[in-house]
C-alpha cells in the first residue's frame, strides 16, 4: 500500500524540529544559521515558513505521476510502490531537466560541488522499508505532520475539514494537483500564499502526459517517415535512372542509323 | 615558418585564452562558480545557446542533404559539402557544450545503459548521438578524397541511401524533440512561447535556419577563402527561405490566433518587447527583404537577409530558454562573463575547424577531385562566375 504524509498547518507550532530531524536523517548540516534560511536548497530539503503568524511546511510532494522521473534521460528518479519518489545518484548525469520540469520546484542542485548531486526530500525510504515513519513525522510534537496510508490520510483530512469547517479552508492541497501527490496539506489559509502553485495554474493532468502525448507517437512515426523518405529517394533517383537509360537508348539508336 | 598575426587570429587567441580560464573555473570550482545558474534558473545560456541554437544552426546539413539527395535538386549540389561540414562540426561542438553544461559529464555514457524511453531528453540524446555518427560518415568521403583513397569512398557510396534516409529521419526527430523538451513546463514557460505546437515550430524553424545558414556560410566562405559560388544556388536557397519563413510565420500567428493571444502579443510588456524583437528579426525584416526580386537576385542582400533570419531564430530560442522563464522565476537571469566566454570559445572553435577543413579537404566544388559521390546522368557545364567578390562587405 502507498504511504503518504498529511501536513495540518493549523496544528503546526513552527518549532522546526522537522527541519532538524530531516537534516539529521539525511546527514545534512543544521544549526541556527540553517534554521534561519527560509528557502529550500541542496542542504535543506524541507522548510517551515511563517506568514501572519501562521505556518506552512514545504517539501517534495512525491507526485503520483512524478515529472522528474518521466523526464530523467537515465531514469535516476523513480516512485517506489510505497510512495516515495527516490533518486539514484549513481545514474545521474547532471542535466537538471528534473529541476526545470518539477512544478513544485523541489529538486535542488549542489552548485558548488565538483561532482554535484540533485537533492530533494526522498521521504525516508529506508525508514519506510523498515516499517517506521518518516523522520519529520516521528519528531513532530503536535502531530501536524502525520505519516500513514495514503487513503487513510485523505479520509482523515476530509474528516478534519468536515468537523471544523470554521478552522479549515475546505481544500486538500495535493489531492488533485498534477494528478495527485503523496503529500497533503490542509490549512486555514491558502497554500498558494506560501509559494505552492495553484491548481488553476498547474492543473490536474499528470505532468508526464504533456510529453507523453508526443513521445507515444514516435514508435509509429519512425516507420512511416522512414518509408516516406525512402520512397521519395527511390522515386527521385528512379527518374534519373530512367532518364539515363533513355539517353543511352537514344544514343544507340542514333549510332545505329 | 613564420605565422602572420592577423586581427582575427588575435581575436581567436584572446577568446581561446579566456575560454580556457573559464573552463578551468568550470571543472575545478564547479558550476556555481562559473555560471549564474541557480536552483530557480537551472538551465542557462549553455542550454539556450549552445544546445538549442547550436542544433538549429547545424540544420543546414539535413536540409541540403534532403534537397540534393532526396529531392534531387541538382543545382544545390555545390553547397551540400559545406552544409554537411557545418552540421558535423555543429553537432560535435554541441556535444562539447554539453560536457560543460552537464553536472557530471563523465557519466554522459549512462545514456546508453540506463535508458528511460519516456524521457524526451533521452530521445534527443540518442538521436544526436546517432546523427553525429551519420554525419561523420557523410563527412568522411572528404577525408578519403583528400587522401585519394577510392575504395572506402565506394563503400560509403553503397550505404549512402541509408545514411541519407537515416540522417533526415533522426534530424526530424531531434529537431522537433528539442521543442518537446519544453512541453512539460506549461505553468512555467510564458504563454507567448509555450504551446503544444512547440515541436512543430522547432522543426519548421530548423528548416528555415538551415536554409539561411547555408546561404550565410557559403557566401561567407566564398568571400573568406576566395571561392566562387554560382548565383543560381543562392537564388534557389533565397526563394526556399522566403517560403520557409512564410510557413513559419503563418504557423506562429495561427497558433497565437487559436490560443486567443493576438491582442496580448501587441500589448507592451517585458515579454512582448522580446517577442517583437524576435518577430521583427525572424519574419518582418527578412520576409520584406526577400519579397523584392532585387534582393533575391543579389548575393549581398541575400547574405544580409540570411543573417537577419539566423539572428531572429536565435532570439526565438533564447526567448524560449531564458526570457520565457523570468516571470515565473520572478527575477532576471544574466549569464556570467565566464558563461559567455565558454560559449564564445565553442563558436571560435567552430570557425577555426571550418577554416581548417576548407583548407585541407575538398569541401568546395572547384577543389573536388573527379570522384563523384553520386551517380550523375549528365553534367551541365558549370560556369563559376565570381559574383561573390564583394558579398558580405
Amino acid at each position: 500500500m502507498s504511504k503518504a504524509l498529511l501536513y495540518d498547518a493549523t496544528m503546526c507550532i513552527g518549532c522546526k524540529q522537522c527541519e532538524s530531524a530531516c537534516a539529521q536523517q539525511n546527514k545534512l548540516p543544521y544549526g541556527d544559521n540553517v534554521a534561519a534560511e527560509s528557502v529550500q536548497s541542496a542542504h535543506k530539503y524541507t522548510v517551515v515558513l511563517t506568514k501572519d503568524d501562521k505556518f506552512m511546511r514545504r517539501l517534495c510532494m512525491h507526485c503520483e505521476h512524478p515529472a522528474c522521473a518521466s523526464v530523467c534521460p537515465v531514469g535516476a528518479f523513480h516512485k517506489t510502490k510505497e510512495g516515495p519518489v527516490v533518486y539514484d545518484v549513481w545514474k545521474c548525469i547532471g542535466c537538471r531537466y528534473c529541476m526545470v520540469a518539477c512544478v513544485f520546484g523541489q529538486p535542488k542542485y549542489e552548485w558548488q560541488s565538483l561532482n554535484p548531486r540533485v537533492r530533494k526530500c526522498i521521504m525516508c525510504p529506508d525508514r519506510i522499508a523498515a516499517g517506521k515513519q518518516t523522520a519529520c513525522a516521528e519528531i513532530c510534537p503536535t502531530g501536524a505532520t502525520k505519516f500513514g496510508e495514503r487513503d487513510d490520510l485523505i479520509r482523515e483530512a476530509q474528516d478534519r475539514i468536515r468537523q471544523n469547517p470554521s478552522t479549515y479552508r475546505p481544500y486538500i492541497y495535493g489531492l488533485n494537483e498534477v494528478g495527485g501527490t503523496s503529500v497533503f496539506i490542509i490549512s486555514s489559509n491558502k497554500a498558494e500564499d506560501y509559494g505552492y502553485p495553484s491548481l488553476a495554474k498547474i492543473g490536474d493532468t499528470p505532468m508526464p502526459e504533456y510529453t507523453g502525448r508526443v513521445m507515444d507517437r514516435i514508435p509509429d512515426f519512425i516507420p512511416v517517415w522512414t518509408l516516406a523518405l525512402g520512397g521519395i529517394y527511390w522515386i527521385s533517383h528512379r527518374r534519373d535512372e530512367v532518364a539515363a537509360a533513355e539517353a543511352e537508348e537514344k544514343k544507340q539508336n542514333g549510332s545505329g542509323k | 615558418m613564420k605565422i602572420k598575426l592577423t586581427f582575427w587570429k588575435v581575436v581567436f587567441i584572446v577568446i581561446m585564452a579566456l575560454g580556457l580560464y573559464s573552463s578551468f573555473i568550470r571543472y575545478f570550482r564547479g558550476l556555481g562558480a562559473v555560471s549564474n545558474m541557480t536552483d530557480q534558473f537551472p538551465w542557462g545560456l549553455w542550454i539556450g545557446f549552445d544546445c538549442l541554437c547550436g542544433v538549429m544552426l547545424a540544420a543546414g546539413g539535413f536540409c541540403m542533404v534532403g534537397a540534393v539527395y532526396l529531392f534531387n535538386v541538382e543545382r544545390l549540389h555545390a553547397v551540400v559539402r559545406p552544409a554537411v561540414l557545418t552540421a558535423f562540426l555543429g553537432y560535435v561542438l554541441f556535444i562539447v557544450g554539453l560536457l560543460f553544461d552537464l553536472g557530471r559529464p563523465w557519466y554522459i555514457w549512462h545514456q546508453l545503459i540506463y535508458m528511460n524511453p519516456h524521457s524526451v531528453m533521452f530521445e534527443v540524446g540518442m538521436c544526436v548521438m546517432t546523427y553525429t555518427t551519420v554525419l561523420f560518415f557523410e563527412f568522411l568521403p572528404n577525408v578519403f578524397e583528400a587522401l585519394k583513397w577510392t575504395t572506402p569512398i565506394k563503400w560509403i557510396k553503397k550505404i549512402y541511401p541509408v545514411l541519407i534516409v537515416l540522417g533526415i529521419l533522426l534530424s526530424t526527430l531531434h529537431q522537433s524533440s528539442l521543442g518537446s523538451l519544453y512541453l512539460i513546463m506549461p505553468s512555467k514557460l510564458h504563454p507567448f512561447w509555450y504551446t503544444p505546437a512547440l515541436p512543430f515550430f522547432f522543426f519548421a524553424s530548423a528548416v528555415a535556419v538551415g536554409l539561411a545558414m547555408t546561404i550565410f556560410e557559403s557566401t561567407q566562405s566564398a568571400k573568406a577563402f576566395g571561392r566562387h559560388l554560382e548565383l543560381s544556388v543562392l537564388v534557389t536557397l533565397g526563394g526556399a527561405l522566403l517560403v520557409a519563413l512564410w510557413v513559419n510565420a503563418l504557423l506562429r500567428f495561427e497558433d497565437y490566433f487559436r490560443r486567443g493571444l493576438i491582442r496580448q502579443i501587441f500589448k507592451p510588456s517585458y515579454e512582448a518587447y522580446f517577442l517583437w524583437l524576435e518577430l521583427t528579426l525572424t519574419f518582418v525584416i527578412p520576409i520584406t527583404m526577400l519579397s523584392f526580386k532585387k534582393v533575391r537576385l543579389s548575393p549581398q542582400w541575400l547574405y544580409l537577409a540570411s543573417i537577419c533570419t539566423v539572428l531572429g531564430f536565435i532570439t526565438n530560442r533564447l526567448n524560449i530558454a531564458l526570457i520565457g522563464f523570468e516571470t515565473y522565476v520572478g527575477h532576471h537571469y544574466i549569464p556570467k562573463w565566464t558563461e559567455f566566454s565558454i560559449t564564445l570559445m565553442i563558436i571560435a572553435m567552430g570557425f577555426a575547424l571550418f577554416g581548417l577543413a576548407v583548407k585541407y579537404l575538398p569541401i568546395f566544388p572547384d577543389e573536388r577531385v573527379p570522384v563523384q559521390p553520386r551517380l550523375r546522368t549528365e553534367t551541365a557545364p558549370v560556369v563559376a562566375t565570381p559574383v561573390l567578390g564583394h558579398a558580405g562587405d
